[in-house]
C-alpha cells in the first residue's frame, strides 16, 4: 500500500512511497510507485504507409523519476566530456549529444537488452543507456585502460556486447547494413527481438542505406532504422543535402513515422510501436525530430551555420530534460528542490567517475598487438621497437 | 629540351619557368636552402626529362654547406626566396588554397566538390571562401555519399570537365573505391583512349592526434596498385601548391594525398606561378652515407633524426619521394648508386605498403648498387588506437630511423 509521508512545507500525494528511515530526509527520495499515468504527446505522429500510434503514453512516475535522472546523468557527462576536451585530456574527435538525450533514454524505455542498438559515433549516452558505467565512457574517451575498448578504441568506438550495443562507428551510414546484418541473425535464431539501428540526416543520403532496407523489406527483417534527425550533417543544413527530408517517407515501400524527438515519451511510444511491427512485418523507419545544441565535434563551434537564436531557441522550448521536469512538476511527482537534489546527485556521479578514471593507467605496449586476431590462429606480431621482437599469439 | 641555369642567386630563375609549360625543370634541391648560402656561382643542366646534372666540383661543397641546414624547419624565413623576390608565407592549406584558386581562376572548367567545401569552408579551410568567389556551381556542397559524388566527379571528368574531389578524410573515400579504381583508373584505356579523366581527387589521411582507427587511414597502399592512376604526396607548402596545380593541369587522374598533422606548416613560398613535376622527387638533404627514402609527414620525422646521425657522424641523403604513383626511379636510383644504403621510412603499414613495393623496385633494378639489404620502417600492422601513447608506438619515431640507420650502415 502506499504511504504517506508529510514534508516540511507540503504535503504529498498519497500514491508516493517513501523509504521510513530517519536519515530519509538526507537522501533522495526514490519514486518507486507505478501508478499509471497518460500523458499526451505535445505533438502527434506522422505515419507513411501505416497507421500511427495513439498520441496518449502510458507511463508512470518511477519511469517519468528515471528519464529525469538518466537524461540529466547524460547530459552532464556530455558537459563534462566538453571539459575534459578542452583540459586536452580527451583528443581527437569528440561528438556530443547533449539535446539528443530523450531519443536514447525513449528507446530503453520501449525495449529490452535483448533487443539490439546499433548507431554512429555520437553514442557516449547510447552506451550509457545501454547500461554502460560513466567509469567505462570517461576512462575510454581518455584512452585509459578501464575504458570499454580498453583505450583502443576512443570516442567513436564504444561497444558493449553483454547489453547488445553495436557501437559505435566512425564512417557515415556504415552501420546500418551492419543493423540489418543484426536483424537478419535475430530472425535467423527466432529470439524475437529487433534491432534499432540509429543513423543521422546526413547519413541518410548515403547509398548503402537504400541496399540495406531493400534487402531487409525483401527478407522480411526486423529492423528498425532510426534517423535521428538533429537537421544538420556537420556543417550542411538538411535541406541543402537531401532534396526531401521527410526522412520517414523515404523508405517509399516501407513504412515510417515521424516523431517528435525532444519527447522522450513520444519516442517511447514510436519505440514500442516499431518493434511490434518490426516483429510482424518486416522494417520502419522511425524519425525523430532532434537538435544537438554541441557543434558537430569538439572542432566545430556550430555557430557558422546555424544562429545563437535559433540554439538557444530549441533549447528554451524543446528541451528534453525540461519537458520532464514541468511533466514532474505539474503531476505533483516530486518536489523542485528534489530534482534539483537528483542533479546535484549526478553531477557528483560524474565527478566521481572522471576522477576515477584518471586514476586508471593508460594501456601498456603490448596491448597495441592484442586483439588484431582472435587467439589461437598463430598468427604473428611485429614488436614496438622493431627489434625482432616477436610475439606468436598461441 | 635542355635549359642552363646560372647557381647564384637562383631561386629567382628557378621558380620563373614559362607558365604554360608543362613540366616545370624545377630544381631538386629546394631553392631556399642550398643557395642561400652558396658562395661559388655553378652551372646546372636541367633535362625536359626531368634529369640532373650538377658540376662536379660544387656537389660535394654543396653538401658540405648544406649540413648546417640539415633540418627541415617549419618556417625557414632566414633562408628565404632571394632578395629580388621575397615571396609570400603562408600556411599549408593556404598554399593548397591559392593553387585551387589560383587554377580555378585560369581554367573555368575547374570545379571542387565534396561535402562541407562550399558554404562552410572546407573541414580544414583548404576551399575557404572559395564558394563566395566562385558560386555554388563550381564549389559544390555535396551530400554524404562519396561512392556517388565521386563517380559523378568521374562521370563529368568525362566530358572534360577538371573536377577536385575531395575526401573530407582519405578513409572516406574507401566508399567510393569503385569509383576510383574501374572508372577514373581504367577508362582511358577501356575506351581505347578515347577519354581522359582530368580528375584530381584530394584529401587528408595519414595518423593524426588520437582520430580513431578509422580516421587514421593511409589509403595510398590501397590505390597504388590501381593502374591508370597517379598518386602524388605533399609535404611542405611549396610543393602542396605546386603539385596541387600540376595535378589540376594534368589530363590523368592524380590522387593527392595530404595529411591532417601537416596543414598548419609554415612556409615562405615564391609569389609568381610555378608547379612542381608530379613524377618527380624532391632531394631534401643530399648525403654520401646512406639514402633515405621518405614521403609526407615521416619527412619531418627524418629530418628530426637526421640532426641527431648529423651530430653522431652520419651524413644521410634525403629524398622526399612526392610521387607515389609512379615512383621516380631516376632520383632514386642515383641516389642509391651514390650511396649504396637505402631506408624507407613511411607511415603506410608493412603489409602492402608504399614501403614495400619500393623495395622491391629497387632491389629489382639497383641491386647491384646495394651494399645491405633494404630496410623499411613503417607503421605497425593494426588499427591505429585511440590511447596516445600506442598510438605513438604504431607510427615510426625519430629514434628508430636513427637505430635503423645505425644499423644499416655498421
Amino acid at each position: 500500500m502506499a504511504l504517506s509521508y508529510l514534508r516540511s512545507s507540503s504535503s504529498r500525494s498519497a500514491n508516493l512511497l517513501r523509504p521510513l528511515s530517519s536519515a530519509a530526509s538526507l537522501r533522495r527520495p526514490i519514486s518507486t510507485d507505478t501508478t499509471p499515468i497518460t500523458i499526451e504527446t505535445s505533438v502527434p505522429f506522422t505515419s507513411h504507409q501505416c497507421e500511427a500510434p495513439s498520441r496518449s503514453v502510458e507511463t508512470n512516475p518511477s519511469e517519468l523519476l528515471t528519464f529525469f535522472r538518466d537524461m540529466a546523468l547524460m547530459r552532464r557527462m556530455e558537459i563534462a566530456a566538453d571539459s575534459l576536451y578542452k583540459a586536452k585530456l580527451i583528443r581527437g574527435f569528440c561528438h556530443l549529444y547533449d539535446g539528443q538525450e530523450a531519443v536514447a533514454v525513449g528507446m530503453e524505455a520501449a525495449i529490452t537488452k535483448k533487443d539490439c542498438i546499433i548507431t554512429a559515433y555520437r553514442d557516449h549516452c547510447t552506451f550509457v543507456g545501454r547500461g554502460g558505467t560513466l567509469l567505462e565512457v570517461f576512462a575510454e574517451l581518455m584512452g585509459r585502460q578501464a575504458g570499454c575498448s580498453k583505450g583502443k578504441g576512443g570516442s567513436m568506438h564504444f561497444y558493449k556486447k553483454d547489453s547488445n550495443f553495436y557501437g559505435g562507428h566512425g564512417i557515415v551510414g556504415a552501420q546500418v547494413p551492419l543493423g540489418c546484418g543484426l536483424a537478419f541473425a535475430q530472425k535467423y535464431s527466432k529470439d524475437e527481438s529487433v534491432t534499432f539501428a540509429l543513423y543521422g540526416d546526413g547519413a541518410a543520403n548515403q547509398g548503402q542505406l537504400f541496399e540495406a532496407l531493400n534487402i531487409s523489406a525483401l527478407w522480411d527483417l526486423p529492423a528498425i532504422l532510426v534517423c535521428e534527425n538533429n537537421h544538420y550533417g556537420m556543417g550542411t543544413a538538411e535541406w541543402r543535402a537531401a532534396k526531401s527530408p521527410a526522412y520517414y517517407k523515404r523508405g517509399d515501400y516501407v513504412p515510417g513515422l515521424k516523431v517528435d524527438g525532444m519527447d522522450a515519451l513520444a519516442v517511447k511510444q514510436a519505440c514500442k510501436f516499431a518493434k511490434e511491427h518490426a516483429l510482424k512485418n518486416g522494417p520502419i523507419i522511425l524519425e525523430m525530430d532532434t537538435y544537438r545544441y554541441h557543434g558537430h565535434s569538439m572542432s566545430d563551434p556550430g555557430s557558422t551555420y546555424r544562429t545563437r537564436d535559433e540554439i538557444s531557441g530549441v533549447r528554451q522550448e524543446r528541451d528534453p530534460i525540461e519537458r520532464v521536469r514541468k511533466l514532474i512538476l505539474s503531476h505533483d511527482l516530486a518536489t523542485e528542490k528534489e530534482l534539483k537534489d537528483i542533479e546535484k546527485e549526478v553531477r557528483k556521479e560524474v565527478d566521481d567517475a572522471i576522477a576515477q578514471a584518471k586514476e586508471s593507467p593508460m594501456p601498456e605496449p603490448s596491448e597495441l598487438f592484442s586483439n588484431v586476431y582472435a587467439k589461437g590462429l598463430g598468427a604473428e606480431s611485429f614488436g614496438a621497437d622493431r627489434k625482432e621482437l616477436r610475439a606468436t599469439l598461441a | 629540351m635542355a635549359a642552363i641555369f646560372q647557381g647564384v642567386g637562383a631561386a629567382a630563375t628557378l621558380s620563373s619557368s614559362p607558365s604554360n609549360s608543362f613540366v616545370p625543370k624545377k630544381f631538386l634541391t629546394s631553392p631556399r636552402r642550398s643557395f642561400s648560402v652558396r658562395k661559388v656561382p655553378s652551372y646546372v643542366v636541367v633535362r625536359s626529362d626531368g634529369s640532373v646534372n650538377f658540376d662536379l666540383n660544387s656537389k660535394s661543397r654543396r653538401a658540405q654547406q648544406l649540413v648546417a641546414n640539415a633540418v627541415a624547419t617549419k618556417a625557414d624565413s632566414s633562408a628565404a626566396s632571394s632578395s629580388s623576390n621575397p615571396g609570400h608565407e603562408l600556411l599549408l592549406f593556404e598554399a593548397l588554397r591559392e593553387g585551387l584558386e589560383e587554377e580555378m581562376e585560369r581554367d573555368p572548367r575547374v570545379c571542387v566538390m565534396g561535402e562541407d567545401v562550399g558554404h562552410y569552408g572546407g573541414s580544414y579551410k583548404v576551399t575557404k571562401d572559395l564558394a563566395k568567389k566562385f558560386g555554388d556551381l563550381r564549389v559544390l556542397d555535396t551530400p554524404i555519399a562519396e561512392n556517388s559524388f565521386t563517380g559523378m566527379g568521374i562521370g563529368a571528368a568525362m566530358t572534360g570537365l577538371r573536377p577536385v574531389v575531395e575526401g573530407m578524410n582519405m578513409g572516406f573515400l574507401l566508399l567510393a573505391f569503385n569509383q576510383i579504381s574501374n572508372n577514373c583508373g581504367m577508362l582511358h584505356y577501356t575506351s581505347g583512349g578515347q577519354f581522359t579523366i582530368p580528375i584530381v581527387i584530394r584529401g587528408p589521411g595519414g595518423v593524426g592526434r588520437q582520430l580513431g582507427a578509422e580516421h587514421s587511414q593511409r589509403l595510398e597502399s590501397y590505390f597504388q596498385s590501381i593502374p591508370g592512376i597517379q598518386m602524388v604526396a605533399c609535404s611542405t607548402p611549396y610543393n602542396a601548391k605546386g603539385l596541387m596545380k600540376a595535378a589540376i593541369r594534368s589530363e590523368n587522374p592524380v590522387i593527392l594525398f595530404e595529411h591532417v598533422l601537416l596543414y598548419n606548416l609554415k612556409e615562405r613560398i615564391p609569389d609568381e606561378d610555378y608547379i612542381c613535376n608530379l613524377e618527380e622527387a624532391e632531394m631534401v638533404r643530399p648525403g654520401e652515407h646512406v639514402t633515405i627514402l621518405t614521403y609526407s609527414r615521416m619527412r619531418y620525422h627524418v629530418m628530426q633524426a637526421a640532426k641527431t646521425l648529423v651530430n653522431k657522424g652520419y651524413d644521410p641523403e634525403v629524398i622526399d619521394i612526392r610521387s607515389l604513383k609512379p615512383f621516380d626511379l631516376y632520383t632514386i636510383g642515383n641516389s642509391v648508386k651514390k650511396t649504396h644504403r637505402v631506408l624507407i621510412v613511411e607511415e603506410c603499414m608493412r603489409t602492402g605498403g608504399i614501403g614495400a613495393s619500393l623495395t622491391a623496385a629497387i632491389t629489382e633494378n639497383f641491386n647491384d648498387y646495394l651494399d645491405a639489404p633494404i630496410m623499411c620502417l613503417s607503421s605497425q600492422d593494426v588499427p591505429t588506437p585511440y590511447a596516445g601513447t600506442l598510438e605513438e608506438w604504431t607510427v615510426v619515431q625519430p629514434a628508430q630511423i636513427v637505430t635503423a640507420v645505425e644499423q644499416l650502415c655498421r
